[in-house]
């Protein structure tokens, strides 16, 4: 078991990749009187195209498998999993998202049966008919409640005219008619070709002492039969690099109207540092522009084009990126324009000082701060960086690095018409 | 398994509450202002705080004070607004790095106090009052406050029933204030309100992190000293109890019913049988593992979600769940069967002991938090009571099967409240 020491942060990681290629982590967190942990599979709704285990031809599976597979996991012959956990002083949950399913669980107590139950759970798949049947009427009732909410289907529908091809314009849960696809057989497919501990990450942060945890895991794995396997094939359609659509209205029963305006990235390809240190980027010359001690901040608040719910992003993964930024407002066509005529001037450099980046990197560095006082936030981002080759750990050297001509440079290449799409949602005209 | 060291000092004007932790990357400071809750005064308290945080006299424009912030290593600043029984609180929360993560050393935790006092004491001014422009632009975002809780249904429910349940009683008015009445509002009564509150309002400052304590003291005590005031505590809750139900219907054009059935408990934090109605509450409603869920929703099937939940210093307990319009009734009794269950004791030991593990374990998940660990702290202050975290938990786990069935028996149902579809739809 190696020890990673965060001497700035005063933070000790442990790590140790057992036999059977699982990575587990641990970070002790003094103090704290709960235990958090994630078990978490590299597979999430963009991957609907693969070679499943032990085959040689690739295969494509119905939209919404990941996210069906999940909700199934806690449905076990012997009763619902959810409830095991709780007479175990446990709260459990998960999620699906385009890149991966995380499985966890938070306790202030029974740390040991917690985490045993949770690698159990995730490594004994059960799926029959029956169940299978059952779930598509209830994630039928989850497609309909998303449906109806207007930021899901603003950030969606932005999405979507980004993509021409690649699968994370496909919903994650997919669609009333896809998963009336699904059987049990397909289910296993995904399962046994995914849910190898090879291409997963277990992360326990918290109340824990690391040589008993790490002994646990150990233990609870050696046992368990995974063959070796080799590299996942999937598989992608080449995408251009320019916007499918570049704007869309959706008609919705709201009040008020929203629009978001979307960059779609085009240089693909980092990992690692590379990749983190292009993301911190990304998102510290966003605040410079758009940040609440920014100018044009000002101007649009108090035109009335924008308000407290007004938020910008960059996100990046393997194979696809894109910024979005907007919220509710008044004058989604006039803000619609104005964000794109800043973001078109940006190369100019006019909003990009060094003063300004320098206020923007200590904002950064104390948001991230206060971030890792989060077991919550620890888990699932140093999951999500680990999956992409980065290390959370890393943010606040690479944010000190910036410097304002390569924040300049970035402006110039990432914003071009082409790669520009507006989504709004308006109410209904009765 | 760490609870907390709190220390109390009194200061000139207001309490200093410090707990010191190593648990945290931040420090965490929370001024809060308490008053009673009336009709005069609780739309001015709405607009109070967005108005002092939004500039300053050294900071004049919210540009300015943005930029200020963000040189702090982007200090998280805030204010919201609560009630608390029949108190309303005013609250003023800043969380900023603790420079010894930092390359830069310098005080941040100084220039934070420094802050918090220039937000409080110097205001920007114009003319003697606040300064018209910013006080119209944040009228116009109370409105929109206000106005945001028709919009989602599942809120507008709790209001109205709440309006309806304590009709004449301070409680029915809810913190952001009265709708019609902010409109009125000049910069001049704004201010004139302002220097009330400053000088009357039960003042607490909470300070979260790994500080020196007499650091802190001298610190809070050289930026911050205020005239000295008279407690106020809170008031013992009206006894008043119905002798028939009342029952409120609403209609809108909404696609799925919301049952509200309030209840008074009799019950407040501090009273010996508190931890009594606690496990209670979660029995009967709190978990998935509750009365509620498991008849409401698992065996009659009529709705996604039904729970309980409680209010600690007014004694309310509020049920609330989204059925379809057809199911009132047969929702109705089905929870009035529940509480009558409980009432008869027809509940487990297992049931006893997994709701104290669940309700033990959600306070300790709280604590975790500086704000949350604030907010449970605080309870002290409103109630006018001293209980120990540790003294919280144990009483909760020696809480037995009859005193819960006496909690039971205390709880009574008030208000019946149904959001419906039109007539005709």
């Amino acid at each position: 078991m190696e020890k990673i020491q965060f001497d700035q942060l005063q933070e000790e990681l442990y790590y140790e990749k057992l036999d059977n290629g699982l990575d587990v982590y641990i970070l002790p967190k003094k103090g704290f009187n709960k235990t958090y942990a994630t078990f978490t599979t590299k597979y999430g709704s963009i991957d609907n195209h693969f070679i499943p285990l032990n085959q040689n031809d690739f295969v494509k599976v119905p939209d919404g498998i990941a996210h069906f597979l999940e909700h199934k996991m806690f449905e076990k012959e012997e009763g619902d999993v959810f409830q095991h956990f709780s007479k175990q002083g446990a709260s459990a949950n998960a999620f699906t998202s385009f890149t991966r399913t995380a499985y966890l669980f938070s306790s202030t107590s029974n740390v040991d049966s917690n985490l045993s139950t949770l690698l159990n759970f995730v490594q004994e798949p059960y799926f029959t008919e029956k169940t299978v049947e059952k779930e598509k009427g209830i994630i039928g009732q989850e497609i309909r409640m998303y449906e109806d909410n207007p930021d899901w289907r603003l950030y969606f529908g932005l999405i979507q005219n980004m993509f021409h091809h690649h699968p994370v314009k496909i919903d994650i849960a997919g669609t009333v008619e896809s998963i009336a696809d699904i059987t049990k057989d397909m289910l296993y497919e995904c399962y046994e070709t995914f849910y190898h501990p090879s291409n997963m990450l277990l992360f326990v942060v918290g109340s824990v002492e690391p040589n008993e945890v790490m002994k646990l895991v150990k233990d609870n794995q050696k046992n368990k039969p995974f063959k070796n396997q080799s590299e996942i094939k999937r598989k992608f359609e080449e995408e251009p690099p320019s916007v499918a659509r570049e704007k869309q209205v959706l008609e919705m029963n709201v009040q008020s109207s929203k629009c978001l305006v979307g960059i779609k990235e085009n240089q693909l390809g980092q990992k690692g540092d590379e990749m983190l240190k292009k993301e911190l980027m990304t998102n510290v010359m966003l605040d410079m522009m758009f940040g609440k001690s920014s100018d044009h901040y000002f101007e649009l608040y108090n035109e009335g084009l924008i308000d407290e719910s007004f938020s910008y992003d960059y996100t990046q993964e393997q194979g696809f990126g894109f910024a979005m930024l907007g919220g509710d407002t008044r004058h989604p066509d006039k803000l619609a324009e104005r964000l794109k005529s800043i973001l078109l001037n940006a190369s100019s450099g006019e909003d990009l000082t060094k003063e300004s980046l320098e206020r923007t990197k200590k904002k950064k560095i104390g948001a991230f701060l206060r971030a890792i006082n989060s077991p919550e936030y620890i888990a699932n981002q140093f999951t999500r960086y680990a999956f992409n080759e980065m290390d959370l750990f890393k943010v606040v050297p690479i944010l000190e690095t910036i410097t304002i001509d390569e924040v300049k440079e970035r402006a110039v290449n990432f914003v071009s018409e082409d790669r520009l799409t507006v989504c709004q949602v308006i109410p209904k005209s009765s | 398994m760490t609870l907390t060291n709190e220390v109390i000092h009194k200061q000139k004007g207001y309490r200093l509450h410090i707990v010191k932790t190593e648990k945290y990357k931040t420090n965490t400071i929370v001024w809060k202002m308490k008053a009673p809750l009336s009709e005069d005064s609780v739309t001015l308290r709405g607009l109070l705080p967005h108005v002092l945080q939004s500039s300053s006299n050294a900071y004049p424009t919210t540009t300015k004070l943005r930029s200020y912030l963000d040189e702090l290593y982007g200090a998280h600043f805030f204010v919201d607004v609560g009630k608390k029984g029949e108190q309303h609180v005013m609250s003023f929360s800043i969380e900023l790095a603790n420079e010894k993560f930092l390359k830069d050393q310098t005080s941040l935790l100084e220039k934070a106090i420094a802050f918090l006092k220039e937000i409080l004491l110097q205001p920007l001014l114009e003319d003697g009052a606040f300064h018209k422009e910013t006080v119209q632009k944040e009228k116009e975002n109370q409105l929109q406050r206000i106005e945001s809780i028709y919009d989602d249904k599942m809120r507008y429910a709790n209001s109205r029933i709440t309006e309806e349940m304590f009709k004449g009683e301070a409680f029915s008015m809810q913190p952001y204030g009265i709708k019609g009445k902010v409109d009125p509002i000049t910069p001049r009564d704004l201010f004139d309100y302002y220097e009330k509150a400053i000088n009357e309002d039960d003042l607490d400052l909470y300070i979260v992190g790994d500080v020196e304590e007499s650091e802190v003291i001298e610190l809070t005590n050289r930026y911050i000293q205020l005239p000295e005031r008279n407690g106020n505590t809170r008031p013992k809750g009206e006894v008043a109890s119905r002798s028939n139900v009342k029952e409120v219907i609403d209609r809108q054009p909404i696609s799925q019913g919301k049952l509200n059935m309030g209840y008074r408990t009799f019950i407040q934090f501090g009273d010996q049988d508190y931890y009594a109605l606690q496990v209670f509450n979660g029995i009967f409603g709190g978990f998935s593992h509750s009365k509620l869920f498991a008849n409401v929703r698992e065996k009659a099937s009529l709705a996604y979600y039904a729970a309980s939940r409680l209010e600690s210093h007014k004694g309310v307990m509020m049920v609330m769940s989204g059925i379809d319009f057809p199911n009132y009734n047969q929702a109705v009794t089905i929870i009035n069967e529940q509480l009558e269950a409980m009432r008869q004791g027809d509940f487990s030991e297992e049931d006893i002991r997994q709701t104290k593990a669940v309700i033990i374990n959600q306070l300790l998940e709280t604590i975790d938090t500086s704000r949350g660990l604030v907010e449970v702290l605080y309870h002290n202050v409103v109630s006018g009571v001293d209980i120990e975290l540790t003294t919280w938990i144990e009483k909760i786990d020696a809480t037995t099967k009859d005193e819960i069935v006496q909690a039971a028996k205390k709880v009574q149902l008030d208000t019946i409240y149904f959001l419906t579809e039109q007539e005709g739809a």
